[in-house]
């Protein structure tokens, strides 16, 4: 059976870690590296690195950290941030990534996925939306009449692109799209459970798998999104980074669920807890 | 030292990184030369079977690595694995690199998302040397649309995915695998190490 994934986020600027992360026993705080590796000791399905770097020469430290980071972590890496162009894909893919987020440039210029999937392959194009509810859908010969309607944001929330989730989903998978990260910003941020409508709505348009983002708060809150929507993973940030519960203790909680999701030995967990 | 065939398919560097981690000396190989000189081989490879298959007979490498095949312990890892078989379906009938008997298809996987990505638990069929310290239930990391379909003698370890699905398949010293064993944790990193100490 496929497990379900858990996702640990790093957002990172200039080469360190920008979310306060409060682990024990890391020779440096704040090295991505390092957070990489102790995630993936807990469990960790694949690691996202979200580079927040708006420097050319950040670019260049970002791709050090991949480069170090792969050759001490064995799980999938996800890079996403600034990716503009196919050789940006190239540059981190060569440094060690296994698949390449895009966002606000894909919305500028849709080829962008096509042609990655093309050079590169779907398996690494990952779609990320960042997307809010806006109005509710009242058009009766629409199909999604009655529903909620969310937009599609760029530029780090800022600027309403005016599109609808569901439906760029849907373009972005027929452009050779790989995976749909998507962020509800409305939940982001509350620890007050993922957006499930929004997912569902998502999940309904594509085929291909959906990454919860947004939201993830108490133990219990991974395993209604899993119950509750078709996603096929959820990526979190701050939980993790403050410590407030491992990797391992999130897919506990789904076992107790009955949802499948790969177990550590308990033992490896619990030597370094 | 383990040669690790380039012929401009796939993530090449991830499989060196996880050979140094463990202690293992490897080359990227994009010629004959290293291949012929390797202790053993392995094939990555992502991307479409024809392609690959183009690929390794514009560089001369599809006759070196059946040569070197009955001298040396192969590994074929995701696409590399597929492409060990007679034939591949992918976009068109192409003929594969025939050191197991059997051929690559579509996923047929009812109900289920295509391509099959992520971790899925294994079931041990045969042991073989590369399945010593897999328990069922260890989970790997897939990301493939075709699988191998062949005789289940040669499947040593399988995943259930909508349908039986070959995930470490061996003939003699040939071995593929179809998930990446250089991207699932441990339990793929232990793999990797049965297959440098053979």
């Amino acid at each position: 059976m496929l497990a379900k994934r858990i996702i640990p986020c790093l957002d990172v600027r200039d080469g360190k870690v920008v979310k306060g992360v409060n682990f024990v026993g890391i020779r440096e705080v704040g090295d991505p590296v390092e957070c990489a590796i102790e995630y993936a000791e807990q469990g960790a399905d694949e690691i996202v690195f979200l580079d927040i770097t708006a420097t050319h020469e950040g670019r260049g430290i970002m791709v050090d950290t991949v480069r170090r980071t792969a050759k001490n972590v064995f799980v999938p890496l996800t890079v996403g941030g600034g990716i503009r162009t196919t050789d940006d894909f190239r540059e981190l893919l060569m440094a060690g990534a296994d698949k390449v987020s895009v966002n606000s440039a894909a919305v500028h210029n849709p080829s962008l996925i096509s042609e990655a999937a093309r050079r590169f392959g779907s398996q690494c194009v990952v779609l990320a939306i960042d997307a809010k509810k806006t109005t509710t859908v009242t058009e009766e010969d629409d199909p999604l009449c009655g529903r909620s309607r969310y937009n599609v944001f760029t530029e780090g929330g800022r600027r309403d692109s005016g599109l609808d989730a569901a439906r760029w989903a849907k373009k972005g998978e027929s452009l050779g799209a790989g995976e749909i990260l998507l962020t509800s910003m409305d939940a982001d941020g509350t620890k007050a459970g993922f957006d499930t409508e929004m997912l569902n709505a998502v999940c309904e348009a594509v085929h291909i798998p959906v990454i919860a983002s947004g939201g993830g708060g108490d133990l219990a809150s991974f395993a209604r999104l899993f119950l509750e929507t078709k996603a096929d993973a959820a990526l979190a940030a701050s939980v993790f980074h403050y410590g407030e519960y491992t990797v391992d203790d999130i897919k506990e909680t789904l076992a107790e669920s009955g949802i499948p999701a790969r177990r550590l030995l308990r033992d490896s967990v619990r030597e370094r807890a | 030292m383990i040669g690790i065939a380039d012929y401009g398919s796939g993530n090449l560097f991830n499989v060196k990184n996880a050979l140094d981690f463990l202690g293992f000396q490897s080359e990227i190989c994009a010629d004959e030369r290293g291949l012929r000189e390797a202790d053993k081989i392995i094939l990555p490879g992502v991307g479409a079977f024809p392609d690959a298959m183009r690929m390794l007979r514009a560089k001369g490498l599809e006759r070196v690595i059946c040569e070197e095949a009955r001298r040396k312990p192969l590994l074929g890892i995701c696409l590399g694995m597929q492409i060990l078989f007679e034939v591949g379906y992918e976009f068109e009938k192409t003929s594969g690199l025939g050191l197991i008997e059997g051929y690559a298809d579509k996923l047929v996987a009812p109900g289920m998302k295509i391509p099959h990505m992520g971790w899925n638990d294994v079931e041990l069929v045969h042991p073989c040397p590369l399945t010593e310290g897999t328990n069922a239930g260890d989970m790997v990391y897939f990301v493939h649309s075709y699988k191998a379909v062949t005789d289940e003698r040669n499947v040593n370890l399988s995943a259930f995915y909508g349908e039986s699905v070959p995930a470490l398949v061996s003939r003699g010293n040939v071995y593929g695998a179809q998930f990446h064993p250089e991207k699932s944790g441990r339990a793929g990193l232990n793999i990797l190490r049965n297959f440098a100490k053979l």
